[in-house]
């Protein structure tokens, strides 16, 4: 049972406000989207998810517990591009996450260990569509195929909070339906919680049991950087139910 | 008539036109060589190519009379044991502090300035310390080529390395990467190919360094001999052993090169 709450969070850089009296919880297995103008702070409030920034004042508790100062297995990412390792194969990119878990010191394993890890590492492929491609580089996959296998690299270590930074943002619109379902799918599968930041807000209200809208509530038009952003808006999304049924369900 | 920047040569005019300029320059060697041996048979300064082989004939094939050396192979053998050895001593060196220096912010901070002044030094104007520390043997010449080319390496790793992407970096610790998985499994194999790099950039001033400390205390090498003939005039040694030096580092770059696209598919551009 994953608990994020978030109390009185403000975050300034310098002089300028990003966030103020930021306030929320979020319960287990919730899909949280996050919309919001450029400049709002919505991807300053991932980034604090995720440990590559800190929190100026106020408390950011996971479990009860304060975040961690940095990125750790608990929280995966998917970032809009560049989170794959271009020199390793579809395949090892996968299997990267249970090799580091495993093996501190080489981060590789052998044998009967590496068979488990492969096995499991195939049946992801299938489930994300990329059977026929786990000998193929990163750079020879077109750019959907690249997001579903930055997706799978995270879900393999089975994070309790998954991030999504606008993942499907330089996507065909065409693809992103079947990112829709696939994100979906897993989503019911591994039971983690989801924050995904996103410019597509009718994308926010399909995929979303939450949605929360990050803007300024004051402005100075004389000094922009006076007043920061703060949730306005924080909406449940009655018509995706938890663990719904969704066509297409697939089984890991 | 297409612009001048779409028109391509096809495959047997572009070896055509990369000759051309080698045997316009052979074309003005023969000219001038022959117009300055008509007026004086004696002339040294551009011996013919009949003087060029029986010298080369006697430094390949023939032992010398003093030393019971083939001198052009003992040469060769002598400078690419100094050049393997320095290179490789270099390589190790520059890619565990550049990389170091890259992923490790505390010895960024600590090292990068001193590394940046270091690399900033004439390698030359420190020859004679060298000689003086270390002596007038191989050491002092290797140390030479390392002091020269290691701070390049150094620097030019480290800004690779700072060069990855941070969300590679940020997405290897979500997967549980430790600092030392991440170089390990992260930034090691995406380094090897820009070492491979980095080596090919240093490989001519690797060869100066070494010219350079052949010829001012050595017994034998490629850049020993060059100068220690220069006193006779004797360019039918001088120019046949410059083109071998050539030859020898064109082929070491495309030794190089190759090795960089056949082990580092993943890296090359294009799919």
């Amino acid at each position: 049972m994953t608990q994020v709450t978030v109390k009185r969070l403000w975050k300034t850089f310098g002089a300028q406000i990003v966030l103020e009296n930021v306030n929320l919880h979020v319960g287990d297995h919730e899909f949280v989207t996050i919309v919001g103008a450029s400049g709002c702070g919505k991807t300053t409030f991932l980034r604090m998810l995720l440990g590559v920034e800190a929190p100026s004042k106020g408390d950011f508790l996971i479990d009860g517990e304060p975040l961690p100062a940095e990125p750790g297995p608990d929280r995966g990412i998917v970032f809009q591009r560049y989170s794959l390792f271009p020199h390793l194969t579809v395949l090892d990119n996968l299997m990267l996450g249970p090799e580091l878990g495993a093996a501190p010191l080489l981060a590789r394993l052998f044998g009967a260990r590496r068979r488990r890890v492969l096995d499991k590492a195939h049946a992801l492929l299938e489930a994300v569509g990329l059977r026929g491609a786990a000998k193929k580089y990163p750079r020879e996959l077109s750019g959907g195929m690249q997001q579903r296998l930055s997706i799978a690299q995270s879900v393999i270590c089975e994070p309790k909070i998954l991030l999504l930074d606008e993942p499907f943002g330089a996507l065909d619109p065409g693809i992103t339906a079947d990112m829709h379902t696939l994100i979906l799918d897993l989503w019911n599968q591994h039971k983690m919680t989801i924050f995904m930041v996103t410019h597509d807000v009718q994308e926010s209200f399909e995929l979303g049991t939450r949605l929360l809208v990050f803007d300024k509530v004051r402005r100075d038009p004389q000094a922009p950087e006076a007043f920061g952003a703060t949730i306005t808006y924080d909406i449940p999304l009655k018509g995706r139910r938890r663990g719904d049924g969704r066509p297409g369900a697939i089984a890991v | 008539m297409r612009r001048l920047l779409n028109q391509h040569p096809n495959r047997a005019g572009g070896v055509l036109l990369a000759a051309l300029p080698f045997l316009l320059i052979v074309a003005l060697y023969l000219t001038y060589s022959h117009a300055r041996l008509a007026a004086n048979p004696g002339d040294k300064l551009l011996p013919s190519p009949a003087t060029i082989a029986t010298t080369m004939h006697e430094y390949i094939f023939e032992e010398d009379e003093r030393s019971g050396d083939y001198l052009l192979w003992t040469d060769t053998v002598a400078s690419l044991e100094r050049l393997l050895f320095a290179l490789g001593i270099s390589a190790a060196v520059g890619l565990v502090l550049g990389l170091a220096l890259g992923v490790v912010p505390y010895l960024r901070a600590g090292l990068a300035p001193f590394v940046a002044a270091l690399s900033l030094i004439p390698p030359l104007a420190i020859l004679p310390i060298l000689f003086i520390v270390v002596g007038l043997g191989e050491a002092a010449k290797i140390t030479l080529i390392i002091i020269g080319i290691t701070p390049i390496i150094v620097r030019d790793l480290a800004l690779r390395t700072a060069e990855l992407p941070a969300e590679q970096l940020i997405k290897a610790q979500t997967l549980g990467a430790s600092t030392w998985q991440i170089v390990l499994r992260v930034v090691l194999p995406q380094m090897w190919p820009r070492l491979i790099d980095a080596m090919r950039m240093t490989l001519g001033a690797a060869w100066l360094y070494l010219i350079a400390a052949e010829a001012i205390a050595s017994t034998e090498g490629l850049g020993y001999r060059i100068f220690l003939v220069r006193r006779y005039l004797a360019m039918d040694v001088i120019l046949p052993y410059v083109v071998w030096i050539t030859v020898l580092a064109f082929t070491m770059d495309w030794l190089l090169r190759t090795l960089r696209s056949k082990a580092f598919g993943w890296a090359n551009s294009g799919v």
